[in-house]
């Protein structure tokens, strides 16, 4: 429910928004038929539902898209399957029939009999509308497709009668005798369901009581709903598309068939086939279904057919000379019957009330069958204005069948190229007003204009604007921007008074907003307008601004934003900065003081043999002597580790990459190189990774 | 003052050999073992002073061991020494364990401070 709501809450948004953007209605074009054709996507050449594949064939025919072959051979089994089949109900009978008709699946004498008789009895047995609707127009699908039947409901008007009997007074139905619930949508229903059963009827149905329903279908007019730009709709919780798709519906059966004529309000009648063209392209695939049903409904009845009035483009150019066109075709874009169209006003937005064009008949081209007004008063200035047109029927006998708007109001914008001149800006000095440097200027082009001025000048920026007939032309935007080195921004409005568009900047009086920011400043104009075929964007120049020191208490220029996108930038690479490794002396030199170390020790060795050492007393017998050699030995040894330590023979490190030796002379001296004594674990990490991997 | 001649030098370099010569043969080995390690720390000091301290506690833990093993070779020579009375109750074995022991010690440190 909520869901609904919220629903319906969006399309009024959408609605509001569409209606707000242009109320000029295009007829039925190409963009939908391309769109339709991503709606209505067939899964596996075929469509979940018989319903859905009614709703994508019927679409697709009206717009002209021939896609039966692809999609017939699977959904035609499904018609085939469902159509004898006891079980199916009566609502899948219908959109199987339905489809049937489009594809012609079965056709001919072959009647499908278990089908008539389980429609036929389900209309003796219905008491609720929808039961009524399935079985009637199931009935009259199979009088439409099989030619050998000759369906009549004996009891028709008692059928009628229980119809009528679900009606309210306001010309809504309910759904079930049970439920006082009424609703618009099943009224479209009801509509539809009646008109089955008076053509299913052997003889003609009591006349009071089809007066009696045209009664209620005025009353159901009456609750009707408007948007200002006279587009009506019916609402109600089914959403304003398949409600006013519904009743639409409904009322093109009643008019077929019946034979007095339903005399329907022709201003409501147009207003409903612009509410079906505002809404655009839907997305929804039963709105798009129940869009073009409705408009196919509208272009082809028996009450009246509504035309509408289009312009390939809004927008005149007076510089181009281009004739305003005007086409007036029906909903679905086919050709309208002669008929004239009138420009009855064209009133400009900015005087109110008067008319530049009055009751002026447009020339009609019956090549590209479009209206056309080829030359506009001389008095007919740039800017926006309100056309309004008046479509009149030539035959008598066409008012009948067409409806038009009495009135089309169409906005209309008309540009032309805007002279500029005597543009000139100049510095003057403040307490005399005289003028120290002059500049005249060229605006259709940057000019690289050079002024200087302190704070006690004034600068001076002025123009004169004039419409292609010699008014004076105000336009929307026109602006003055100084832009500071330090990208601080200041825009100015520049205004129009009496001929001139003229700008004085006192600096004196704007020191504090400028921040007291002194130096170079860029100028740039800007002058812009809807119907100002030139805008332009100029860059004047620059200003030397020299503005006193700022005071404490002055504000700072703000910070300026920052691209908010500039954080997902890549960061600047961190750059170690690691200690400048100490110069070691050459190879050779080391080497040679390692010799010299050497040298006492064999001066020592020397010296004992001089002395004449004893060592006799070394223990002889077998025990001491063992002992003493694995004492000198354990000593030798632990000297002979210290050795292979040196040398890298032992103290493997292993990693995924093998084994290598760490704690050797090159790996403590690389280590040392490179790790600062500030650098994290992880910093450590790596460099001792990268010296592994290099040994 | 007496003047001093390369005469009386001589006279007193041989007074000093004879005199040394009397020492006994295991002094004059611990004597020999001091020069040695003195003359070792003084290469490593000439190596610094030539060619640089880099790296400075490599030096360091070289001249201390060479210079600790001197000092401790000197207490051993001193406890081993007979005519020192002081020292007269001690085995010269067990001084020798002190040296061997005090050695070790020294030695356990100057390798952690080698870097």
């Amino acid at each position: 429910m909520m869901e609904r709501g919220l629903v319906r809450f969006l399309f009024l948004i959408l609605a509001v928004a569409i209606c707000g953007a242009a109320s000029v209605f295009q007829p039925i074009s190409d963009s939908h038929r391309s769109a339709a054709l991503d709606v209505f996507v067939p899964v596996d050449g075929s469509y979940k539902s018989l319903e859905e594949a009614y709703e994508a064939l019927k679409t697709l025919e009206i717009l002209g898209i021939d896609k039966k072959s692809d999609l017939s051979s699977a959904t035609c089994e499904n018609v085939v399957k469902v159509l004898p089949l006891s079980s199916s109900t009566l609502k899948d009978a219908l959109y199987a029939l339905s489809v049937n008709g489009i594809l012609k699946c079965k056709s001919g004498e072959d009647v499908p009999k278990d089908i008539v008789s389980k429609l036929q009895t389900g209309v003796k047995e219905a008491k609720l509308l929808l039961d009524f609707y399935y079985s009637v127009r199931g009935l009259v699908l199979v009088k439409e497709q099989f030619s050998g039947t000759d369906i009549s409901l004996g009891d028709a008007e008692a059928v009628f009668r229980s119809i009528k009997a679900l009606s309210q007074s306001d010309g809504k139905w309910r759904y079930s005798p049970n439920n006082p619930e009424s609703s618009t949508f099943a009224a479209g229903l009801a509509f539809e369901t009646l008109a089955g059963v008076i053509s299913l009827a052997p003889s003609e149905i009591d006349h009071s009581l089809i007066q009696t329903l045209k009664t209620g279908i005025t009353k159901l007019f009456d609750s009707i709903q408007k948007y200002d730009d006279g587009t009506f709709y019916f609402d109600e919780s089914e959403g304003p598309i398949s409600t006013t798709a519904s009743v639409i519906r409904g009322l093109k059966s009643f008019a077929a068939s019946e034979s007095t004529g339903l005399n329907l309000p022709g201003e409501k009648i147009v207003g409903l086939a612009k509410f079906f063209l505002g809404v655009g392209i839907p997305g929804e695939a039963k709105d798009f279904f129940n869009q073009i049903d409705a408009l196919t409904c509208l272009e082809d009845n028996r009450f009246s057919v509504p035309l509408i009035l289009s312009l390939p483009s809004s927008v005149i150019s007076l510089t181009k000379k281009e004739p305003l066109k005007v086409k007036v075709s029906t909903v679905l874009g086919s050709k309208a019957p002669a008929l004239s169209v009138k420009l009855a006003q064209a009133l400009s937005s900015g005087s109110k009330g008067s008319s530049v064009i009055n009751n002026q008949e447009l020339k009609f081209d019956a090549e590209s069958a479009t209206y056309f007004l080829e030359s506009f008063p001389k008095n007919f200035d740039v800017g926006k204005y309100t056309f309004v047109f008046e479509i009149l029927l030539d035959e008598s006998a066409n008012e009948k069948a067409y409806i038009t708007e009495a009135q089309t109001k169409v906005p209309i914008a008309a540009t032309g190229a805007i002279t500029i001149e005597n543009a000139e800006i100049a510095v003057l000095d403040s307490d005399v007003g005289s003028v120290e440097s002059q500049k005249k200027l060229d605006l259709t082009k940057d000019e690289a204009v050079s002024l200087s001025a302190n704070h006690l000048q004034k600068l001076r920026l002025s123009f004169q604007l004039t419409t292609p007939i010699g008014h004076v032309f105000k336009p929307h935007q026109a602006f003055l921007k100084l832009k500071h080195e330090s990208q601080v921004e200041h825009i100015f409005l520049v205004k129009t008074s009496g001929k001139k568009s003229e700008l004085f900047l006192d600096f004196l009086g704007l020191v504090e907003k400028l921040y007291y920011l002194s130096g170079k400043y860029e100028i740039q104009l800007t002058i812009g307008d809807a119907s100002m075929e030139n805008s332009l964007l100029s860059n004047i120049g620059h200003i030397e601004l020299d503005l006193p020191e700022r005071p404490e208490k002055a504000a700072r220029p703000p910070l300026q934003p920052t691209d908010p996108y500039s954080r997902y930038v890549p960061k600047a690479e961190i750059s170690h900065i690691f200690r400048i490794p100490e110069k070691l002396p050459a190879k050779q030199i080391s080497l040679v003081f390692l010799g010299l170390i050497v040298l006492p020790f064999i001066g020592f060795l020397i010296g004992l043999t001089r002395l004449g050492v004893n060592i006799k007393s070394f223990p002889s017998s077998v025990g001491a002597a063992t002992s003493a050699l694995l004492f000198h030995g354990g000593i030798g040894a632990v000297l002979l580790l210290y050795v292979l330590f040196w040398v890298k023979a032992i103290g493997s490190v292993h990693d995924s990459k093998g084994t290598v030796f760490a704690g050797s002379v090159s790996v403590v001296r690389r280590t040392q190189n490179t790790v600062s004594p500030r650098s994290s674990i992880e910093q450590a990490e790596i460099c001792l990774k990268d010296i592994y991997s290099s040994l | 003052m007496v003047k001093s001649t390369s005469k009386d030098a001589q006279d007193l370099f041989r007074s000093l050999h004879s005199a040394y010569s009397a020492t006994p043969t295991n002094l004059k080995i611990i004597d020999m073992y001091v020069v040695f390690a003195v003359f070792t720390a003084l290469i490593q000091v000439a190596y610094m002073a030539l060619v640089g301290s880099f790296p400075f506690n490599s030096f360091l833990s070289g001249v201390l061991s060479c210079v600790g093993t001197a000092v401790l070779a000197v207490c051993l020579r001193i406890q081993v020494n007979k005519e020192n009375k002081e020292f007269k109750d001690l085995a010269p074995e067990r001084a020798f364990a002190d040296f061997v022991l005090c050695n070790l010690v020294l030695h356990l440190v100057i390798i952690n401070f080698l870097g």
